[in-house]
């Protein structure tokens, strides 16, 4: 047991119990908090596998805004519980046999092609640092860049006409 | 030194947690965290196999997988905010209007 697999374990329990405590939650603000553990963590998963700038993004966007913007709608609409409602007996058990399905499947394939995927071995230095990011960001993959700026121009204004409020304007 | 494959265990078992949550909760916005889950797990191994291979190409797809989601949450959130205005209520059950 090497020093980089206890951590490994460690950290892989953590997210796994914040995942699944991201799915029992009754309340939907605990959701959000479990998740933003979850985040974090996978965020020191790609500290370990040299990605620090991926890990620096993780944090800002995914843990910081956009868990935000899940909470702050969350207590906006005071949603955290809803209420009991009919709901259809076979759906949920199915859902729990087709996942337990999909999860056998995924660990045949990856454990019966181990042997074709190497070890994480120490990375050189300089690899994957912002620098080299940002070089490949702006050379080979400029456009797609370029068209993130759009896609993000779209949704904001999407999501502004959409919570745009109707009634006021049919008044005036 | 850790083998990838125990990275793409991981990553196997979030995304069968997201689709759990898809497929069994009723609040309209913990689905969307589970597609937001699912997301994380798709990087972590895109993240992987970059550093297996030596490759920058995964981490900057790992960056536009973010920018999309990002995207994504802000026009899901403004249409979650409408129905909530519309119907009181965001129970997916419930949103069943269009059934023929």
């Amino acid at each position: 047991m090497t020093p980089d697999l206890i951590l490994f374990l460690i950290l892989s329990f953590v997210a796994v119990g914040a995942a699944l405590g991201m799915l029992f939650s009754h309340n939907a603000v605990y959701s959000a908090l479990f998740l933003i553990l979850n985040f974090a963590t996978v965020a020191v998963f790609y500290l370990l596998l040299g990605a620090p700038f991926i890990a620096m993004a993780q944090v800002t966007v995914y843990a910081g805004a956009i868990m935000v913007l899940f909470l702050f709608v969350i207590m906006l609409l005071g949603a955290e519980q809803l209420r009991r409602a009919h709901r259809l007996d076979w759906q949920q058990p199915l859902a729990v046999v087709l996942a337990f399905v999909l999860l056998v499947e995924a660990g045949y394939i990856i454990f019966n092609r181990a042997g074709t995927f190497s070890m994480v071995e120490p990375s050189s230095p300089g690899y994957a640092g912002p620098q080299a990011i940002g070089e490949l960001l702006f050379s080979e993959y400029l456009l797609p860049f370029e068209v993130t700026s759009v896609l993000l121009l779209v949704a904001m204004v999407g999501a502004i006409v959409l919570t745009k409020n109707k009634k006021k304007d049919a008044k005036e | 030194m850790v083998p990838v494959s125990y990275y793409l265990a991981l990553s196997a078992i979030l995304f069968t947690i997201g689709v759990l949550g898809v497929l069994t909760r009723h609040n309209a916005i913990v689905i969307f965290m589970s597609i937001e889950l699912m997301l994380n797990a798709a990087n972590l191994l895109f993240i992987a196999f970059a550093r297996t291979f030596e490759q920058l190409d995964g981490q900057v797809f790992v960056f536009f997988v973010m920018t999309v989601a990002a995207a994504e949450v802000a026009v899901g959130l403004a249409l979650i905010v409408a129905v909530f205005r519309n119907r009181r209520n965001i129970d997916i059950d419930q949103l069943s209007d269009m059934k023929g």
